[in-house]
């Protein structure tokens, strides 16, 4: 695979939450890379820190975290900038412009007193894109794009209108109508049943192909993974326990954890019937441990059947067995 | 749209005949003979007399035939007289009264939705910081302090000691009526008419606001790059009016019964002041023709409220 020009590049990234009176780092310590046009996915259980991570990156966390430690780099045309650092207004500048985000509940994520016209150009607007007539004229061009049927008239629509397989659309297009180099989806299809999520998936990759943007894909789902996602990222507690290219990882995975998950699954030329599967992660067994109580060693190791004492004693390093990919396991060469 | 407003229209009818009903038979069974009023206490009269009174007024008749009677009047728009002294005509002294009780009431409820929506803003968006803690402070006071108290702490204050305002009446005896001595004598009872209305908007508006703050389409908003207050003004401030709307319409009753309170201690001579001398001398056709204006127009308020609420909401289906 030719080498990518770098996008988005998080560095030791953590994040911090202050629940009643005690801290938790749902996100702690991650690195991961998006090239320019590549789609990396995020994968992990509930709770792993998926959408913690893709807040960080927007600067969008509530008031109660705060980046505590690392940097996330987004590669621009003037040069890098981290994002970790930026003041609001600059950061301002960023959201909606240079990365677009896509949500999960496309129920509750439009507003409701407001017309889908109003809230696609309000990005174009903001930024300063182009007067109130063209941004019209292009909002119609990318609801087009997102195959909205007989979108003029659309714009005139309240969001309760549409259904939810339009709404997410309107939410793509509202994301991406200021051409930004980065979108991040965190479970764009989650809601949505399995047909729609399949026309949403291929719906991304046309985009992609078409303007070129890197997608920090978040989801459940490793057959939308194995079917879209140039590398994947497996998170557990806080940490990306897995990283390398798709085919790469489904074909030689070396966690426990990614293991367990891509047990009950076929290979990644199945991708179609794994998706209509639904294509859930598989039930690994055992509880994710809470973050107000997290292993002092590995956070996986009261799950693992390879944990050993050395496990317990002492978190994993991230070591690269080959170009690309990277593992959090004392124990990966035994795979 | 039409059919809609139609329908509020039907409904109001319907509340305001039950209305009627209701006050027509608790005035008759409320103790005491409306006769006493014409009656010199110091030369009783006999019960021949007491009778002859009785039938000339028309109380002498089974109660469902006075209230169809008495319908049958209002519906032609003859609302009777008044049974005190002079006779005048109920239609007359509710059109003298109806504008004054309207602008004082509709000044207190206009001071009290700005200042409360605006009040209840400034508060969520510095939610648990200073100005937050110090608007919450008279708005308990404002919620907490009964209308009567208000209004005669507030005379007491205002005109008595401070002298900032004229103590009571609508306009300066001897003076040529202006539009600047009428202000003068408004801006204290409307301003405490608004107490209570607007530090319950207030809190209304502070709770839906912050509730509103946290929703996904607000963070929607901000992943577009919005600025922050925008994002409160544009997407945010609207939803949350969304309840406050509905409790204005309900606070109207309210509102009445604190406007009534207001004019007597302020002796503004509008529906409520008459109402008081009205039910003291149990002047029945003023106080019936009386209680139904002001039903009517909580009825209207509520219309009002209703079309409102489909007009900030577009998801109340018009039909
Ligand atoms: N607002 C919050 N306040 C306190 N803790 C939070 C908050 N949001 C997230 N967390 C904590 O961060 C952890 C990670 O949450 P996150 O939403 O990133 O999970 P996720 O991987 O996106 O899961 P899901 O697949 O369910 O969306 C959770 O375990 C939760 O305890
Ligand atoms: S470090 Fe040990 S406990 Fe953790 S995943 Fe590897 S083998 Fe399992
Ligand atoms: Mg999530």
């Amino acid at each position: 695979m030719a080498e990518r020009a770098p996008l988005l590049e998080l560095r030791g990234l953590r994040t911090v939450f202050r629940v009643r009176g005690r801290e938790i780092t749902p996100v702690d310590g991650v690195d991961l890379a998006i090239g320019a046009g590549e789609t990396v996915a995020l994968v992990g259980e509930s709770g792993s820190g998926k959408s913690v991570t893709a807040l960080s990156v927007m600067r969008l966390l509530p008031g109660t975290a705060r980046i505590d430690a690392g940097q996330a780099i987004l590669h621009r045309e003037t040069g890098p900038v981290d994002l970790a650092g930026l003041d609001a207004e600059a950061m301002r500048a960023v959201r909606g412009a240079a990365i677009g985000m896509v949500f999960q509940e496309p129920m509750t994520s439009l507003n409701p007193v407001l017309t889908i016209g109003d809230q696609i150009t309000e990005p174009l607007l903001v930024h300063g894109r182009c007067s109130r007539a063209q941004a019209g004229e292009r909002a119609v061009a990318m609801l087009e794009a997102v195959g909205v049927p007989d979108p003029a008239r659309r714009l005139a629509a309240y969001p309760h209108e549409l259904s939810g397989g339009m709404r997410q659309r309107a939410m793509i297009a509202m994301a991406l109508i200021c051409r930004p180099g980065l979108l991040i989806a965190d479970e764009p299809t989650t809601a949505l049943d399995v047909t729609i999520q399949a026309q949403i998936v291929d719906l991304l990759e046309g985009l992609q192909r078409e303007m070129g943007m890197g997608i920090l894909f978040v989801t459940h789902n490793l057959g939308v993974v194995a079917d879209m996602a140039h590398r994947v990222a497996i998170m557990y507690a806080g940490r990306i326990v897995e990283e390398g290219p798709v085919a790469e990882v489904f074909a030689r995975p070396l966690h426990p954890y990614t293991r367990g998950l891509l047990a009950s699954v076929p290979r990644p030329g199945e991708a179609l019937a794994l998706r209509r599967a639904g294509g859930r992660l598989a039930a690994v067994p055992g509880q994710v441990p809470s973050l107000m109580n997290l292993p002092r060693g590995c956070a996986f190791s009261t799950r693992c059947t390879l944990a050993t004492d050395l496990c317990r004693a002492m978190p994993p390093d991230r070591v690269s067995p080959g170009p690309g990919r990277g593992v959090r396991c004392h124990h990966w060469a035994a795979a | 749209m039409a059919l809609f407003i139609l329908r509020r229209i039907g409904a109001g009818l319907v509340m305001l005949v039950a209305l009627s009903m209701l006050v027509f038979v608790l005035l008759r069974l409320a103790p005491g003979d409306p006769v006493d009023a014409y009656i010199d206490p110091s030369a009783p009269l006999s019960p021949t007399e007491m009778a002859e009174t009785r039938a000339r007024l028309g109380l002498d008749r089974p109660l469902p035939v006075q209230y169809l009677a008495w319908m049958r009047q209002v519906a032609a728009g003859e609302l009777g007289y008044s049974l005190q002294r002079n006779h005048e005509p109920v239609a007359r002294l509710l059109s003298e009264r109806i504008g004054p009780t309207l602008l004082l009431m509709g000044s207190g409820l206009v001071i009290a939705i700005i200042v409360g929506i605006a009040a209840g803003i400034v508060s969520a968006v510095n939610r648990g910081r200073p100005l937050d803690v110090a608007l919450s402070v008279p708005a308990f006071v404002g919620i907490s302090s009964p209308a009567f108290l208000t209004a005669l702490v507030g005379l007491f204050v205002f005109s008595v000691i401070l002298r900032w305002a004229p103590s009571g009446g609508m306009r300066t005896p001897g003076l040529p009526p202006s539009t600047g001595d009428l202000l003068r004598h408004l801006v204290l009872p409307a301003c405490l008419l608004s107490i209570g209305h607007a530090a319950l908007i207030m809190r209304y508006m502070r709770a839906s606001l912050i509730e509103v703050l946290n929703q996904d389409y607000v963070r929607t908003a901000r992943s577009k790059g919005v600025r922050e207050r925008w994002v409160i003004v544009k997407h945010a401030v609207r939803n949350a009016l969304l309840p406050v709307v509905t409790l204005i319409g309900s606070t109207l009753g309210a509102a009445v019964g604190g406007a009534i309170f207001i004019e007597s201690v302020f002796n503004w001579p509008g529906m409520g002041l008459m109402l008081i001398n009205a039910v003291e001398a149990r002047d029945y056709p003023v106080i019936m023709a009386a209680t139904l204006v002001v039903g009517a127009c909580v009825l209207v308020a509520n219309i009002l409220t209703d079309i409102a609420y489909a007009a900030v909401d577009p998801r109340i289906k018009i039909a």
